[in-house]
């Protein structure tokens, strides 16, 4: 009794079709005479994301391509019944994302799950609107109970697989969520392939994802996605990855990403290119950004001056409170982190350091001077990293500020700089 | 001025980011089950296998080199490109082969492990467990880029072959002579020890790590020169080592009386008449090398398996997320350790039999691998040239021959 109802419920489930059962199941004329088998089905992304359009069938020597609206109906134990005599010969067409040949076997992006997986199978759901039935494709099947899918395919009749599969737990990606990588630009337009899924991805997670991918994949993503997420993306890369991504990309798409780094880390970035690449894309930046970058590159890499950036707030000796606040709105973009906002005389040299929370102690009109830092720690331009870290670690620094030979305020280092620097070694 | 020092600050650069891989892996391939082979051609047959090194030189390189392209020019390793272009079950085929014969290959390590220190009397109920649980957590626990570091200085240690081979003061004409005089004999147990020759220096597993680390490395197809001279340049190296090892056996062993060697330890205590130094120094180059390809084999075999059949792989990854990658590395080690606890294992023939497996397994590897890099869409205009194709297929037969042949000679012995 008991297992008659879970036969019901099971048969009641059985509305999806893996794609391993899909292929070679066999395909029937309007008179009900077997034509061949199934060897391949294809999507056509720009008509509908994930209903199988094209049904590629094998008899004797040549392939068929049937549509989708040719099909009546479609079941694992019956196979494929057509509705429609005219079949024509397979050929192939850009605009045609075959699941045999182009999704399984090869890597595709979770997104949700961020990470880069293989696809080794597809589960197809079959719908019904009355009139035929059809599949869409509802997941990507990854892991070991797939894996007993492909290898049993064939050999073991699709029945049994259901059944030896069983106590296996399933893994599997949403279609919705899996993001297909293409490197070559005209196939992407054709297969309508966008990257938008991956802009709205923590830039750390998406770095990781793209240091698995194989650098024709990573100069593709780079090369579409929005310049601002590429920059912060590029920015959690290995510094070795970051220079190969730079000079595959063109020099134009490179220093819009460059310009939207922090000056001290586009500087890093470039000086790891060759002399010739870094020239060619500080050639296409704006002005602005460029100077920043350009004073950065001047400095030995494991100097003060190199480690340093330039994203500082600095105000005149006299400046008060709300001068000071004025000066943080109109900076806002680096408020994220920001902790001591710093004064200098009239020919720029440093004079004193206020923390930021001090700020809220005092009223608009008092002078900055008096809420300094009893003292402060400076360095020189010139200074070794390994001074740096260790004062970092002695005055359990978060910012410190860096003058040159005259001690004009140059740039500041920040913890988060000395942390890059401790990881790399 | 600065410009001159800036560029050749980045080539010098360029060339130590690729400094690694190459050396690494031809210098593994000199593990304990390499040292054995080589000990045990020598003391049998004195100076007559040298000749075989030339050929294996050029082989390796061949082989090596391609791995290193596909890396290169295509940022996959070998495992994935045999998963995209042939497809599920023949990549499941070709890893079960893959661990099997690997995993004969980590009980030879840790063979050699123990009778390594066995001869300094350290019992191996002790050094083998110690050597397991210490590499387990040397690549679990340790950063690669500093377990990189330590391969890399272990490779400076095979220096101490050839010193021993040096210190047992060997006839050298005649070493030099039977470097370039092939001599053939259709006896069984010249082509098994043909077959171990080839099977030790070019092993399958190399053409896997190789090209996961060029991968791994991120050389690109642009500073693949700089890393073809390192490719060759490993290649030389050990084989260089390989053939004072010879020399070295051949010398101490073979010129006073033809033995058929049971252990690597025997050939160590073979040199111990011509002075406790070269008696040190095999020794120690022997602990180096099992110990070096016990890290590399398990890590190695864990990685490809997953990375072929879409596990989720890699030491920085914790247990529960990459569970098969673990649970693989894990049974290398400890099984591999385990069984050369077993008393009265044969641990000889397990050694002899895991390098005569490595070349039978290698013309399936080699197969794939030459059909992957003439593939167009796949290399680009990194693909094989004619003569480089001329040698990969002779190589396939000629393995395949020599297999054959000693499959022939055990079916005929045993009727």
């Amino acid at each position: 009794m008991r297992a008659m109802c879970w036969r019901r419920v099971l048969s009641m489930l059985d509305n999806f079709l893996f794609f391993t059962e899909l292929t070679s199941l066999p395909v029937n004329d309007v008179k009900g005479r077997r034509i061949g088998r199934v060897k391949d089905a294809a999507l056509v992304p720009v008509v509908n994301p994930s209903r199988i359009d094209r049904y590629l069938v094998g008899g004797g020597v040549a392939w068929f391509t049937v549509r989708f609206d040719q099909i009546q109906s479609i079941s694992l134990d019956k196979g494929i019944d057509l509705s429609d005599e005219h079949l024509t010969p397979y050929h192939d067409d850009e605009y045609m994302m075959r699941l045999g040949r182009d999704l399984l076997d090869q890597q595709i992006i979770d997104v949700t799950g961020r990470k880069v997986v293989r696809v080794t199978d597809l589960t197809l759901e079959l719908r019904n609107d009355g009139v035929r039935d059809w599949l869409i494709v509802r997941d990507v099947d990854v892991g070991i109970r797939s894996i007993l899918r492909r290898l049993l395919q064939g050999a073991v009749p699709p029945r049994w697989i259901r059944r030896l599969q069983q106590p296996i737990a399933p893994k599997s990606i949403s279609w919705d969520f899996c993001n297909v990588v293409e490197p070559d630009p005209q196939r992407r337009l054709r297969l309508n392939i966008s990257y938008q899924k991956l802009e709205d991805m923590h830039p750390a997670d998406l770095a990781d994802i793209v240091e698995e991918l194989t650098p024709a994949e990573r100069e593709a993503i780079f090369e579409t996605i929005d310049s601002e997420v590429a920059a912060d993306a590029l920015s959690e890369i290995d510094p070795k990855m970051q220079a190969s991504i730079l000079e595959a990309l063109e020099p134009e798409k490179a220093a819009d990403i460059v310009e939207e780094m922090s000056p001290d880390e586009a500087a890093d970035a470039l000086n790891e290119l060759e002399e010739t690449t870094s020239e060619e894309i500080l050639h296409e930046m704006d002005s602005e950004p460029k100077s920043e970058v350009q004073e950065l590159l001047d400095f030995e890499e494991d100097t003060a001056g190199g480690l340093m950036n330039t994203e500082y707030v600095a105000l005149g000796d006299d400046a008060t409170v709300s001068q000071a606040l004025q000066a943080l709105q109109e900076n806002e973009e680096l408020l994220e982190n920001l902790n001591t906002i710093f004064l200098v005389d009239e020919e720029g040299r440093l004079s004193a350091a206020i923390p930021l929370a001090r700020l809220f102690l005092v009223s608009d009109g008092a002078p900055l001077k008096q809420l300094a830092s009893e003292s402060f720690i400076q360095v020189t331009v010139e200074e070794h990293q390994d001074q740096v870290l260790e004062l970092f670690d002695k005055y359990n620094l978060l910012t410190l500020p860096v003058v040159d030979e005259s001690g004009k305020l140059a740039g500041v280092i920040t913890a988060d700089d000395v942390i890059s620097v401790l990881r790399q070694k | 001025m600065l410009k001159i020092l800036k560029r050749f600050r980045y080539h010098l650069a360029v060339f130590l980011a690729v400094l690694g891989p190459g050396f690494i892996t031809a210098n593994v391939d000199n593990d304990s089950g390499g040292i054995f082979t080589y000990s045990a051609a020598g003391a049998r047959y004195g100076y007559l296998p040298l000749w075989t090194l030339v050929p294996i030189t050029l082989v390796l390189i061949v082989t090596q080199e391609m791995c290193s392209r596909m890396g290169a020019a295509t940022g996959k390793g070998l495992s994935d490109l045999i998963r995209e272009q042939f497809g599920l079950r023949i990549t499941f085929l070709m890893m079960a082969l893959l661990v099997i014969v690997n995993l004969t290959n980590v009980m030879a390590e840790f063979a050699g492990v123990a009778s390594s220190l066995e001869l300094f009397s350290v019992s191996r109920y002790l050094s083998v467990p110690l050597a397991a649980v210490g590499v387990w957590f040397l690549i679990v626990k340790g950063n690669y880029k500093s377990v990189e570091k330590i391969f890399l200085v272990g490779c400076a240690l095979y220096v101490t072959y050839i010193v021993s081979g040096f210190l047992v003061k060997p006839d050298w004409k005649e070493a030099a002579v039977y470097s370039v005089k092939p001599v053939l004999m259709l006896e069984p147990g010249y082509i098994y020890m043909l077959i171990g020759l080839v099977g030790t220096t070019i092993a399958p597993w190399m053409q896997f790590y190789l090209q996961s680390a060029v991968v791994e490395k991120g050389i690109t197809a642009k500073e693949y020169a700089a890393s073809r001279v390192e490719v060759i340049v490993g290649c030389i190296v050990t084989d260089i080592v390989a053939f004072f090892i010879i020399v070295a056996c051949a010398g101490a062993i073979y010129s006073v009386k033809p033995t058929d060697i049971q252990d690597a330890k025997e050939a160590a205590l073979g040199l111990k008449p011509f002075g406790q130094y070269a008696f040190l120094l095999f020794s120690a180059g022997l602990l180096n090398a099992s110990v070096f390809a016990a890290c590399v084999l398990p890590l190695s075999t864990a990685y490809c398996v997953c990375e072929g059949l879409g596990f989720e792989s890699g030491v920085n990854r914790r247990f529960g997320e990459a569970p098969v990658f673990y649970g693989l590395y894990t049974s290398l080690i400890v099984v591999g350790a385990a069984v050369t606890l077993i008393p009265g294992f044969p641990l000889v023939t397990m050694i002899l039999l895991s390098q005569v497996l490595n070349g039978m397994l290698l013309p399936f590897v080699l197969i794939p691998m030459v059909l992957l890099i003439n593939k167009h869409d796949l290399m680009g205009e990194f693909v094989n040239p004619r003569w480089f194709n001329l040698v990969a297929w002779v190589t396939v037969v000629v393995i395949i021959g020599i297999s054959m042949a000693y499959l022939g000679f055990l079916i005929r012995g045993v009727h």
